[in-house]
């Protein structure tokens, strides 16, 4: 099932500023919510970000409840080889997914 | 399947029985709505708690206006999902960049939003994402240069609640 | 900066709006309809136009694994009777809710996508607003982006049409409105701060950021009736077929924008 979308282009040229886009699928859950009957919801949510290219990071955050369900970011970076951007997502109760994309540098 | 219903049955309660005064979330459970003073008083201790959260972040170090815009709706369509972009002023060269961002609210039931850590490879000092805003107020958000230095900007944002809820 | 929040409760504003619908309304002039889409910021919009932004893309990629995922005693996929999704479900979101014969009524896409899943897959149907069903229903949906609505409007279908229309004008619940006070006569105005749409379903299911998630027609109509104080109908109820079936001809030649983002 599709757990998370990252897209960038497919090819760009070496110097080129490239914008990435990364969506995960994910609730978010604030802990500061309740149930009908009064009980705090737990916190459930993705607590960071990591985005490597050809295994070096280029871009990482934090993030906090106040980050709306299915986190989107949007972020940019040079293209400087060919190689295999991954972005990873690590939360709460161990949630953890990595997924790649392969960019083609001329 | 419940969603917000708790969360604005809260909200509902507190605003129907504050009358017409501006008021923020009712985070506690759905008895009995607390007092004016309360409310004031907690937008105080929210106004500490970004305050200190942003200390936090830059320590003694001052902070300077500038450089730092936030493109944000003025009037959002909704609370859950308010889509926010932070650009910085910046020739993001390998000896002068954008070492991070971050992101705070004043009357969010936390102040932190997001941090995000750049470097000289992003090009551009620019990210996008979207945040939850729990009432009118503003955002803030404060950069990291390479040499050291803070910079800020702010934009403030008006949030209402959905007309017609799922549950009563 | 004084800002000051619409504060008043829904029900509040809803005895509001009762009051103003004391003016007398403009008279029944042509309004060239206007999709939810033109009643959002631009920011939201923006959201909506761009597929690597919008959170509802996540569910059409499940619905398109579903499409192809073998299912059933017989281990039938969607794809092995009905091949690529591109071509042919093209179209066919457009023109749903649609009349089915054996049942002799019209039948929204949710409960074709159903009546497939038991009469052809063997399997059991997909409860309503449940993930699979909603990913299903997104991918079918999307490939009819763009197109215009059409749905039949014949001699079979009339009863159920007019069965719609009479649902969409009817005053019902604690504060006797009907959906035409709120989305004929006052769209474009606001309540408690949120502009009122002309009620167009050209999205759906959308990605509602109140619901933080994607939602059906009919869990919108639901969540209207709870707004109106009025009794709310459950999933699958005929009259929410035949009040979709009505709200899909009002927006006859509307381009089908699914997946949408609606506040």
């Amino acid at each position: 099932m599709a757990r998370a979308i990252i897209n960038l282009p497919a090819s760009a040229k070496r110097g080129e500023i490239i914008e990435i886009k990364a969506l995960a699928a994910h609730e978010m859950e604030t802990g500061f919510r309740r149930t009908q009957y009064g009980a705090v919801i737990p916190r459930d949510i993705i607590t960071s970000f990591a985005c490597t290219y050809n295994g070096v990071e280029i871009f990482s955050a934090d993030l906090h409840p106040a980050i709306a369900a299915n986190p989107y970011l949007a972020f940019s970076t040079i293209a400087t080889e060919s190689g295999t951007i991954a972005c990873t997502w690590t939360g709460d109760n161990g949630y953890s997914l990595t997924e790649s994309v392969a960019i083609s540098v001329a | 399947m419940n969603t917000d219903s708790t969360r604005r049955n809260a909200r509902r309660e507190f605003l129907l029985a504050a009358g017409g005064i501006a008021a923020g979330i009712a985070l506690e459970s759905a008895a009995a709505p607390p007092p004016i003073r309360a409310a004031a008083s907690r937008a105080a201790a929210s106004a500490e708690a970004t305050q200190q959260a942003i200390r936090k972040i830059t320590g003694a170090a001052p902070v300077n206006k500038g450089k730092v815009r936030l493109e944000l709706p003025e009037l959002v369509d909704n609370g859950n999902a308010v889509p926010l972009a932070v650009r910085v002023e910046s020739p993001m060269t390998p000896t002068d960049y954008v070492k991070a961002i971050h992101v705070f609210t004043q009357k969010n039931p936390l102040p932190d939003v997001a941090s995000f850590r750049l470097g000289p490879r992003a090009g551009r000092a620019s990210v996008a994402t979207r945040i939850r805003l729990a009432d009118t107020q503003t955002v803030i958000a404060i950069c990291e240069l390479s040499d050291g230095s803070f910079w800020s900007g702010s934009a403030d944002v008006v949030v209402t609640i959905a007309a017609c809820l799922e549950e009563i | 900066m004084k800002t000051r929040i619409a504060n008043v409760g829904p029900a509040a504003a809803c005895f509001g709006l009762l009051a103003a619908l004391a003016i007398p309304a403009c008279a029944g002039e042509a309004v060239p309809p206007r999709s939810g889409y033109e009643f959002m910021g631009r920011e939201t919009r923006a959201i909506q136009d761009d597929d690597a932004a919008n959170p509802g893309m996540l569910w059409v990629l499940d619905g398109e694994a579903l499409w192809n995922r073998k299912t059933g005693p017989a281990g039938r996929a969607c794809s092995d009777c009905h091949g690529d999704a591109r071509a042919s479900m093209k179209g066919v979101a457009a023109r749903y809710p649609a009349f089915d014969k054996a049942r002799a009524r019209p039948v929204d896409l949710e409960q074709r996508i159903n009546l497939c899943r038991t009469e052809q897959q063997k399997e059991k149907p997909l409860a309503y607003e449940s993930k699979d069903l909603l990913a299903l229903t997104a991918y079918v949906g999307r490939q009819s982006r763009g197109l215009p609505i059409a749905v039949a409007e014949d001699a079979q279908t009339r009863p159920f049409l007019e069965a719609g229309r009479e649902a969409f004008n009817r005053r019902q619940g604690q504060l006797n409105l009907s959906c035409v006070d709120c989305h004929d006569k006052h769209w474009g105005r606001r309540l408690a701060g949120n502009p009122i749409p002309q009620a167009h379903p050209t999205g759906y299911p959308i990605y509602r950021l109140e619901w933080q998630g994607v939602g059906s027609l009919q869990r919108r109509l639901r969540n209207c009736l709870t707004g109106m104080r009025a009794q709310t109908l459950d999933f699958g109820d005929p009259e929410l077929v035949d009040l979709e079936l009505f709200l899909m001809s009002r927006a006859r030649g509307m381009r089908i924008e699914t997946p949408a983002v609606r506040p």
